[in-house]
């Protein structure tokens, strides 16, 4: 019943997110994420798939958004404002504060920098975001009348979320990217056993299980702390936003503890005023930060300060975050080039590096590099790799599944063949089915929907009286009439189904004789038969009328002698269709004849 | 009375609010029994709405009931009961009647039948839940008498099939509080009655509100805690309540199966999805390791702590919890810990150098990969690394105790813990530091470990570092260049934080005491000597060589070849420190240098002997010749004072039994003297300034008392006895020093009265123990009792002083253990000429910092004082936060004491001292009277008639130089 079709983006690919699902009926699209790699019309995904002709708005019922990385956000404003799209748009608090400083960014450096036109303009993004509709954890937002969406936490950056989709009793929980672990300013990613029929998760370190971080941080912070004493310099490229936060607050608390003088500087830009939405969105933080942003904020950095360029000159120790986090261009390249020749120095690359890039290069070990005119530089300062990233590994994913407890299992954004590895193991493990639909693919679930039924108060009652305490766990069965009318429906007693309809009632019986060898009298049998099934039914009540005959409950018996051999007996038995079960029960205990030896 | 009622009815008809006066007044004048019941009897009657009945319950609910008037009161609300249409009304009763049977002293078994009763035709759910409670509280009470237990389980068993779940929940609890605990007893009982409990309420573990199935488990803890044993066959049932959609149902199953793997650690159980069996104990560890990565932080937390307790679980197990494969593009990577390990046993130091240096090695077999283990794998992985603190702190002690259980265990959760010790939370790491040392008994520390350890040691909170320093002190380090690091990092401190010097140096202290044999090799270097030419003489009073000395002559007491190392200055520096820091520098046995070694004979270990001989010898000689002539008496108690005094100041072990014993003797020399004096042989009033004396003796020795009796710590009952006894001696002195004094005979009426009265509480308290006080002051003066009580108070001061002087001398016993509460304030330090300057009318903080020995609850006694020139005093009492505990028997006090005063023209001192508060009732027995928990009443008890509080100077004062400026305008 569900529906699922796969933009290109996400599947089995990192970046680009873009899912669309439908759900009993509801167009959803989760996340618009552009791809870094391309630079024409390849980086946004292809919405003319969605409808061939015919406007978006008409389509699709809401846009989710799970958090403000350009690979989840970047399309945003050309598919609202260039495709032409005046839904809702659904984002957290944080994401709707953050990602039009991002998306900003992105425009300035692809159309100011790189000269490119039919982009996106300013006011496009503004415009944009006047059609998101900001949402608060844990709250239940009713998109229409039979959509429903909620957030949960997910770790990953501030404002990170999953989404709940609800239509009816079917459900999609959509990830986005989150993380399991807790770092030292997020949680951990957490959602409650909602059950849902699908859970769509992403896969980035679907075949990793990841070291404690502990191992990480205390290396990390070893390496800045040796260099400084010696009186080097430290430099971290960094992308402006989330690990650097996560990295700024490590060292932070580390200079605080240790009573280090030693400047650590951040280089301007966009960080500051990101800076600012991360002190105002404490709430979203992980609970050290919580408990103790009544004495001081964490995001008010006692000794991060702005960098200046020529601060870069200046003698002594210092530690640098400096952006891009690639090393390919911009601030964090000219002080790399600065510091390079000194082997006191450090480069601490915190995470991953695309190839071509320097960071690569002086990764893979490369001591020569060829700049811009042909200058060479050599690579004295030390390199170091420290690998902080945020994505639940292979083991996370799991504990999530087992948190949420969901039927079918879809993941996306990853590769193709680490998923089939978690694939198998989820398979394995719970029981439940696991797709992973290529781009472009779409992946159909059928769900059992449950259907809700209205039943009578007096039936319910009724009906739970007669059996012992009712069990929530089992199903139970109860005798009712269903009656369907007006697209509802109700279960209701006979005897008010027939008064509504109008009905007289009819009764249904079944009668059957069973032929018993007997040379007794009538009332003889009758005795004996009477002394039997009291022996053989001691639940029931069993009465011997006076007029001869047995009734068990409703079941009426009556013995007459064979009108043509004495000897043998016609019992005959006479049950309503409501006894089915037990009438059918008493005439084959019959039929098996009485026992001998009973006098 | 009917008359009084009648009165009351009528002027509540009139005037509302002035009911509410006389209500008060009446309270005061403690009008008895009858009106109370009364009272309420009127008001219901009269009351003319529901609405109107619940304020005058709640009313009522606020002023206590004298036992007497319980049951009429009872009485009275269930007739109302019966009446009531309100189910609120009803819900009220109800409640009051459960609280009203909580009165002390009121024996509920009267009402009972009644309350049973009311349960047949209630409706309501909601009181129908309120009665049973009130049946729970009724139960409570009267455990001790089967039939009616009995009778009320199976009144709530009837009532298990309501529908709602609030009279569920009760009648389980009723059940597990009050259901048979014993076979026989349930046996012989109606039959019916007898069903299995157990059953019943296993049954309910599957009902279908989460509220009834927690209590259900809840009842079955309670029925465990109250001594059944319970069924093997509910394991199976509390292992699927871990599934369970909500928290406490979760929460409390996790208790349930740690309960049963308790009580059934050897019995198998079968592995569901194959055909292999294991231990129970194996299997539940297993099971609540999994609850560890719950989704709810509160199960997390119960899950982690449990785990810590579970100490039979097979090491093959407890292993597992450490164990977290890594992998990466599914190939084996190795963890970071073992790396390290690695890269220490190949020799090589550094790590990371290069990227890919954790590369992964090996393919994985993926079928082989089980990412959700359904053992306990990596649970304390995960604990360790959870979201919330709580759940990490419980993962951090659950670690401990399992480690200090299991060596083998703790060899491997090393690495984590040294991981805790960066956690972002001060708690954490602390906790994690305390932790390490529990357990280093077990472990030896590693290079590269201890490089981790150490690098803590620059962190800026002060108690971390003093956690540390007491981890250092009792590691293992396993290398040379271990103790070099450990030296290096330690003197790095010490320049850093020059306030962590005695901490440090008693850290060296122990380092070197536990590795003569690594220090050896590195004294050379130590100390900076060099073979051929002479190196200049490091300063004396440098802390950091200081610090270097204390370590090496540590090492050397245990190795005999060191100090043939040492050059010459070495020798005069150990000299020196051997009597500046004696408590850091043991005896050597220097060659040649017999003399300086120490005054005392080097070998200690024979010594502590004759010490205590000593001790008990000079008790002996005071003790026997106690009918020497007076003169011979006081003398010999002077010696024998003088002996115990300095045999404390000598050896530090005997310290409190030597002072103990000191102060006793010295408290009957002071009787002694007193009883001397010539006033008793002449007219009164002409000898004013002896009687001063005697006086003044009085007081001391009821000073000294208490002292006696709160400053110890072992003092058992017989002392406590004896101490009791000077006392009374003391307070009988008192009584004839003013009697002979005062004119007239008004005052001594009192005095008298309420001396006897000590004697009788006397009497009562110690009934024990006054068998073995055959000849003594009390038990002379108790059979003189009846003519005591009788006679006239002169007679009375004639009588004691005569008992008083015939009395013989009692023998003091000494306990095993005697300590005497010391503390020591090390900040301030009293040496700054800087007057601590602030504009008065202001506060100023003042850091005080102080050690605390032997003190038994230093929360509730130690305070502080601060002495203005003035003679203005201030007691504060620190926060209980301020203690810490670093070892037993220790504590720390760190505290801030708020100074103000108005200005002053020129700087001045003020003293700051700690005092040691005590309540005379604090010992006895501490039977303390339950608050009346039903009413919020404002009458307060009377505190117990004799409670004598006081305080006890314990440290020496410390003066502190401040300067309150006044205020510029």
């Amino acid at each position: 019943l569900i529906c699922l079709c796969l933009h290109p983006g996400a599947g089995q690919d990192v970046g680009r997110s873009c899912i669309l699902v439908s759900i009993a009926g509801k167009n959803v699209m989760l996340d618009c994420g552009m791809h870094m790699g391309y630079n024409d019309d390849r980086r946004f995904p292809d919405f003319s798939y969605i409808t061939q002709n015919g406007r978006l708005t008409d389509f699709l019922d809401c846009v989710i958004i799970s958090h403000f990385h350009l690979d989840h956000c970047g399309a945003l404003p050309y598919f609202s404002e260039m495709v032409g799209y005046d839904g809702p748009i659904y984002m957290t608090h944080p994401t709707k504060a953050i990602c039009p400083i991002l998306l900003e960014d992105y425009r300035k450096i692809t159309v100011d920098k790189k000269g490119e036109t039919n982009f996106f303009t300013s006011q496009m993004i503004k415009d944009c975001m006047k059609k998101v509709v900001a949402v608060h954890l844990h709250q239940t937002v009713q998109v229409d009348e039979e959509l429903e969406i909620k957030a949960y936490y997910a770790g990953h950056v501030l404002g990170a979320a999953m989404f709940q989709i609800k239509v009816g009793c079917e459900s999609v929980v959509y990830t986005g990217d989150y993380n399991m672990t807790p770092d030292r300013h997020l949680g951990a990613a957490w959602i409650d056993k909602c059950r849902p029929d699908l859970l769509i998760s992403e896969s980035t370190y679907a075949t990793t299980i990841r070291d404690s971080k502990r191992c990480r941080e205390r290396d990390f912070l070893k390496k800045v702390h040796e260099t400084v004493e010696r009186g080097g310099k430290v430099l971290i490229p960094v992308f402006a936003l989330g690990r650097a936060q996560e990295l700024c607050i490590l060292l932070e608390t580390f200079w605080e503890r240790m009573n280090l003088k030693a400047p650590i500087y951040f280089s301007t830009g966009l960080t500051e005023k990101a800076n600012h939405y991360y002190k105002l969105f404490i709430t979203w933080t992980n609970q050290k930060i919580r408990k103790t942003f009544v004495q001081r904020n964490m995001f008010e950095f006692k000794h991060i300060k702005a960098f200046d360029r020529a601060f870069a000159d200046n003698p002594g120790p210092m530690v640098v975050f400096a952006t891009p986090g690639m090393l390919h261009a911009g601030q964090s390249l000219q002080i790399f080039r600065k510091w390079a020749g000194n082997e006191k120095n450090m480069v601490i690359m915190p995470g991953y590096c695309v190839q071509g890039t320097v960071g690569h290069k002086i990764l893979s070990g490369q001591r020569k590099l060829e700049m811009e005119g042909r200058q060479i530089l050599e690579v004295k300062m030390q390199v170091e790799y420290m690998s902080f990233s945020a994505h639940a590994d292979a083991k996370g994913i799991m504990q999530l599944i087992r948190q949420a407890e969901p039927r079918n299992v879809l993941l996306v954004h990853g590769e193709a063949k680490k998923m089939e590895f978690l694939k198998q193991k989820i398979e394995q493990e719970f029981h439940v089915n696991c797709y992973m639909p290529a781009n472009g693919e779409t992946t159909t679930i059928f769900t059992n929907p449950s259907i809700p039924v209205d039943i009578s108060l007096g039936l319910l009652k009724r009906e739970t009286a007669i059996g012992l305490l009712p069990d929530a766990k089992k199903p139970k069965l109860m005798h009712g009439t269903l009656i369907m009318k007006d697209n509802s429906f109700r279960l209701v007693s006979p005897e008010q189904a027939l008064k509504e309809l109008g009905l007289a009632e009819h009764q249904l019986r079944f009668t059957c004789r069973v032929h018993i060898q007997d040379p007794r009298k009538e009332h003889e049998t009758v005795l004996r038969v009477y002394n039997h099934l009291k022996g053989v039914l001691k639940d029931y009540s069993v009465q011997h009328l006076p007029d001869g005959s047995i009734t068990v409950e409703s079941i009426l018996i009556q013995a007459t002698a064979h009108s043509e051999d004495q000897g043998t007996k016609v019992l005959l038995v006479s049950w309503t269709y409501q006894d089915e079960e037990l009438g059918s029960y008493l005439t084959s205990l019959l039929k098996k004849g009485l026992p001998q030896s009973t006098a | 009375m009917a008359a009084h009622l009648k009165k009351r009815v009528y002027e509540e008809f009139t005037k509302v609010v002035q009911q509410q006066h006389e209500d008060l007044s009446a309270k005061k004048l403690r009008l008895t029994k009858p009106s109370k019941s009364a009272a309420l009897h009127v008001d219901l009657c009269k009351a003319t709405s529901p609405a109107d009945a619940l304020q005058y319950l709640l009313q009522f609910a606020r002023k206590p009931v004298e036992v007497e008037s319980v049951e009429g009161v009872v009485r009275i609300l269930l007739e109302h009961y019966y009446k009531e249409n309100d189910a609120s009304v009803r819900l009220k009763i109800a409640s009051l009647l459960g609280l009203l049977s909580k009165t002390a002293g009121f024996s509920p078994d009267c009402i009972m039948d009644d309350a049973i009763n009311t349960l047949q035709n209630e409706k309501s759910h909601q009181v129908l839940a309120q009665l049973l409670d009130t049946l729970l509280v009724i139960g409570t009470k009267l455990t001790e008498n089967p039939s009616v237990r009995m009778r009320l389980v199976e009144v709530a068993c009837k009532h298990l099939t309501d529908s709602s779940h609030g009279v569920r929940n009760k009648c389980l609890q009723l059940i597990g509080c009050l259901g048979p605990v014993e076979k026989g007893v349930a046996k012989e009982a109606e039959s019916q009655a007898a069903k299995d409990v157990q059953k019943i309420i296993g049954d309910h573990f599957n009902d279908q509100d989460p509220r009834v199935r927690t209590a259900a488990i809840k009842a079955m803890l309670q029925l465990h805690e109250r001594g059944l044993k319970l069924q093997q066959a509910i394991y199976s049932q509390a292992c699927k309540l871990l599934a369970d959609d909500y928290e406490q149902v979760r929460s409390a199953a996790v208790q349930l199966i740690w309960v049963l793997s308790q009580l059934y650690p050897e019995s198998i159980v079968p592995i569901p999805s194959s055909n292999e069996e294991i231990r129970l104990v194996d299997d539940a560890f297993g099971k609540i390791c999994h609850m560890v990565s719950d989704g709810s932080w509160v199960v997390r937390v119960q899950a982690a702590k449990l785990l810590g307790s579970m100490q039979q679980v097979s090491s093959h197990f407890l292993e597992q919890t450490l164990d977290k494969k890594l992998m990466s593009d599914l190939r084996r990577k190795r963890t970071a810990h073992e790396r390290a390990k690695e890269l220490y046993s190949s020799g090589e130091f550094s790590s990371g150098r290069k990227w890919g240096d954790d590369a992964p090695k090996e393919e994985i077999d993926t079928g082989a990969v089980n990412l959700i283990e359904s053992g306990a794998c990596g649970a304390f992985v995960h604990g360790l690394e959870d979201e919330m603190y709580e759940v990490r702190i419980a993962a951090v002690e659950a670690l401990c105790m399992l480690a200090q259980s299991s060596p083998s265990f703790a060899e491997k959760c090393l690495d984590f813990l040294v991981d805790m010790f960066n956690d972002e939370i001060e708690e954490v790491r602390l906790q994690s530091i305390h932790t390490m040392r529990k357990i280093s008994n077990n472990i030896t520390l590693r290079e590269d470990q201890l490089d981790t350890v150490l690098a803590v040691l620059e962190d800026s909170s002060r108690d971390i570092r003093e956690a540390l320093h007491e981890l250092l002190c009792c590691t293992n380090v396993s290398t040379k260049e271990g103790i070099h690091l450990a030296l290096v990092e330690l003197l790095k401190n010490l320049t850093k934080y020059p306030t962590d010097r005695e901490s440090i140096w008693k850290c060296l202290k122990f380092l070197g005491s536990r590795h003569p044999t690594l220090v050896l090799p590195l004294v050379p270097e130590l100390l900076s000597t060099h073979p051929f030419f002479d190196t200049p003489e490091p300063d004396m009073d440098d802390p950091a060589y200081i610090a270097v000395l204390v370590l090496i002559f540590n090492a050397a007491k245990s190795c005999p070849t060191m100090p043939a190392l040492f050059s010459d200055h070495t020798f005069r520096h150990y000299a020196y420190l051997r009597d500046s820091l004696s408590h850091l520098v043991p005896p050597l046995r220097l060659p040649g240098r017999k003399l300086l070694s120490s005054p005392v004979s080097p070998s200690i270990a024979p010594h502590e002997d004759p010490s205590q001989q000593f001790l008990h010898q000079s008790l002996e000689r005071v003790y026997n010749l106690q009918h020497l002539d007076p003169q011979g008496i006081q003398e010999l108690l002077e010696f024998t004072i003088r002996d115990l005094q300095r045999l404390g100041e000598l050896q530090s072990e005997l310290a409190g039994m030597a002072d103990f014993t000191a102060t006793y003797l010295q408290c009957q020399l002071l009787l002694i003297k007193a009883l001397q004096e010539k006033l008793w042989n002449v007219a009164a009033p002409l000898y004013l300034k002896q009687n001063a004396l005697a006086s003044a003796a009085a007081k001391q020795i009821l000073e000294e008392t208490y002292k006696m009796e709160f400053m110890y710590s072992g003092v058992e009952s017989r002392q406590v006895v004896i101490i009791h006894h000077m006392r009374l001696q003391a307070k009988a002195l008192q009584l004839i020093v003013t009697a002979r004094t005062t004119r007239g005979v008004e005052p001594l009426f009192g005095m008298c009265e309420k001396f006897l009265q000590e004697v009788d509480s006397f009497q009562r308290c110690f009934i024990s123990e006054l068998p073995h006080m055959q000849g003594s002051f009390v038990d002379k003066l108790l059979d003189l009792m009846p003519r005591l009580v009788t006679s006239k108070p002169s007679e009375v001061v004639k009588i004691l002083q005569t008992t008083l002087r015939q009395s013989t001398f009692l023998h003091l016993p000494l306990p095993e253990q005697l300590h005497r509460a010391t503390a020591n304030i090390i900040e301030p330090t009293g040496e700054s000429d800087n007057p601590l300057r602030f504009t008065s009318g202001l506060v100023v903080a003042l850091d005080v910092d102080a050690t605390l020995e032997h003190v038994q609850d230093p929360q509730g006694t130690v305070k502080v004082q601060v002495l203005y020139p003035d003679g203005q005093a201030q007691i504060i009492h620190p926060k209980p936060a301020d203690f810490r505990n670093p070892g037993p028997g220790r504590h720390r006090l760190i505290t801030q004491v708020y100074l103000s005063h108005t200005a002053w023209t020129e700087p001045c001192q003020i003293e700051v001292r700690l005092l040691l508060a005590y309540n005379s009732n604090r010992s006895k027995a501490s039977a303390k009277i339950p608050k009346s928990s039903w009413s919020e009443s404002l009458e307060a008890l009377p505190q117990s008639e004799n409670g004598i509080e006081g305080t006890i100077p314990f440290s020496k004062p410390v003066k502190v130089y401040i300067m309150p400026k006044p205020a510029r305008r």
